[in-house]
């Protein structure tokens, strides 16, 4: 099972290093070919504006809006979750729409508002995660098909998931706790298991 | 639980979001825009870039609070904005404008000869420029959450930020060799805190984010330096001193980017028209050179 880590600008090493101590290969994902063969794609933390310039550049935009809309896992952390949103203030070009949320970039303000806390994420167990937000953006609305899985005080969202779509506004790859590195990897794990689970119906009705 | 801004966390972390990006001079809101859609990942907020501050000649100092202002409300990036060495007073204006990073710049004409900012006493994080190991981990030590190569800024010459990366990892390479007794002499040697020869002995890397910064005048010379071990790379005069700045810009985005392949590398640096005019560092007399300030 391999895990791209799209690196076209911004946190993607930290990424790459914490999937491979789970012992998950991840490649970096620069072009459209780098794609073939991943089970899924986080995109890091970064400045959104020049990773969805990239994108577009690079004609990577298309290829992973296709793969997206058939259910491939993605996840994004910060400048991902913008990318990943239905829709984003503030930005050059079209997000990917894989979760539907709308988000407000650097709504909670700037550098000096950014901040660290700890949050409950009952979807992971255990005691709270170390979040830490970097100018991060802010959930403004949250679509009845999305799971919220974190809030901080004052109960914004800052973590997502629909269906195999996950996203965070801060970053988990600025710690050292893999949970949330390691609940991605289950999402990708389970989603083959679908993927196999459709093919043995095929193969049963043929 | 209670909200911790200021962290070394978060300092430190914003820097590790601009990493495999392009920090880009401007020096008014048009500028900022044409670097925002060229794809910089930040802008640095100047009244001159280097290569006018250098012909101007006599102090230079902290931009206009107006000009960095304006230039903050023209684009979503982060937006950095330089001091002189020392002075921090200047560093709390830029902190109280709430600009997203301050360079405490060589750039600027020092304001303190002896002693740099203390930057651990800011929330606001400092990148700090440096031309080997040691100056590197006196500026860390003194609380920079990020460091830049000195090279030598406004001459369009990568020769001296060629020096100063090959000067900072081979100084890491180095380190990692050494067995644990030898570290307090070495730490003595490159006049650095123990702790921090420690950590990088035992980690080889630095703590913190590393761009080159001081004479990137054209997309190879940006990836030549993401070669050297560059996390990312600042470009001051070259963009808007040369003739298309909107072009070159975006070409020396792609090629920091994919700056391990030559085919894109050539693609993007084909008919850009004039690079910026260089200087040899040679014909420069000592007493001009930016990066001996500081110490």
């Amino acid at each position: 099972m391999r895990i791209g880590v799209l690196a076209l600008q911004g946190s993607f090493a930290e990424h790459v290093e914490a999937f491979r101590r789970l012992g998950v290969p991840a490649p970096e994902v620069r072009l459209p070919e780098d794609l073939e063969g991943l089970r899924g794609l986080v995109i890091p933390g970064g400045e959104s504006t020049t990773i969805s310039h990239l994108l577009m550049e690079y004609g990577l935009f298309d290829p992973l809006s296709r793969m997206i809309a058939t259910g491939f896992p993605v996840w994004g952390t910060c400048a991902g979750m913008i990318l990943l949103a239905r829709h984003s203030t503030a930005m050059p070009h079209p997000t990917l729409a894989a979760i539907d949320i709308a988000v407000e970039r650097n709504g909670w303000g700037r550098q000096v508002d950014s901040y660290e806390t700890e949050i409950g994420v009952p979807a992971l167990g255990g005691p709270p995660f170390r979040a830490v937000f970097i100018r991060p953006p802010v959930v403004t609305d949250v679509g009845p098909e999305v799971s919220r899985l974190a809030q901080v005080d004052g109960g914004t969202v800052v973590a997502v998931r629909q269906g195999d779509a996950l996203a965070t506004a801060f970053h988990p790859e600025l710690t050292a706790d893999l949970r949330f590195h390691n609940y991605f990897v289950q999402i990708v794990a389970a989603a083959r298991t679908d993927a196999a689970r459709t093919e043995s119906i095929a193969l049963t009705t043929s | 639980m209670a909200e911790a801004k200021g962290t070394w966390a978060v300092k430190k972390g914003l820097a590790q979001m601009l990493k495999g990006g392009v920090i880009m001079d401007v020096v008014t809101p048009e500028h900022a825009r044409i670097a925002e859609e060229a794809g910089a990942c930040a802008v640095m907020a100047l009244e001159r870039v280097p290569a006018d501050i250098r012909a101007a000649g006599g102090v230079a100092r902290m931009a206009d609070p107006d000009v960095v202002q304006r230039i903050m409300e023209a684009v979503t990036i982060p937006v950095m904005a330089k001091c002189r060495i020392g002075h921090f007073v200047e560093a709390r204006v830029l902190e109280a404008l709430g600009v997203d990073y301050i360079d405490e710049s060589e750039v600027l004409t020092p304001a303190d000869e002896s002693h740099h900012v203390d930057k651990h006493d800011f929330t606001i994080p400092f990148v700090c420029g440096c031309r080997d190991l040691g100056e590197a981990l006196r500026r860390i030590g003194e609380g920079a959450a990020m460091i830049r190569t000195k090279g030598e800024a406004g001459t369009g010459n990568i020769v001296e930020a060629v020096r100063h990366m090959r000067a900072v990892m081979g100084g890491i390479r180095r380190l990692k060799g050494l067995s644990k007794d030898e570290l307090m002499a070495e730490a003595k040697a490159l006049a650095a805190p123990y702790d921090l020869v420690k950590e990088i002995h035992e980690t080889g890397v630095l703590p913190v984010v590393n761009f080159a910064a001081g004479g990137v005048a054209t997309p190879a010379d940006a990836a030549l330096m993401m070669h050297l071990g560059a996390d990312g790379v600042f470009v001051g005069s070259g963009i808007f001193k040369s003739e298309d700045p909107a072009r070159r810009a975006a070409a020396i985005v792609k090629a920091v980017t994919h700056y391990r392949d030559p085919k894109i590398i050539a693609e993007v640096s084909k008919g850009l028209g004039e690079a910026m005019t260089g200087i040899d560092i040679k014909d420069i007399p000592e007493s001009e050179l930016l990066a001996t300030r500081g110490w």
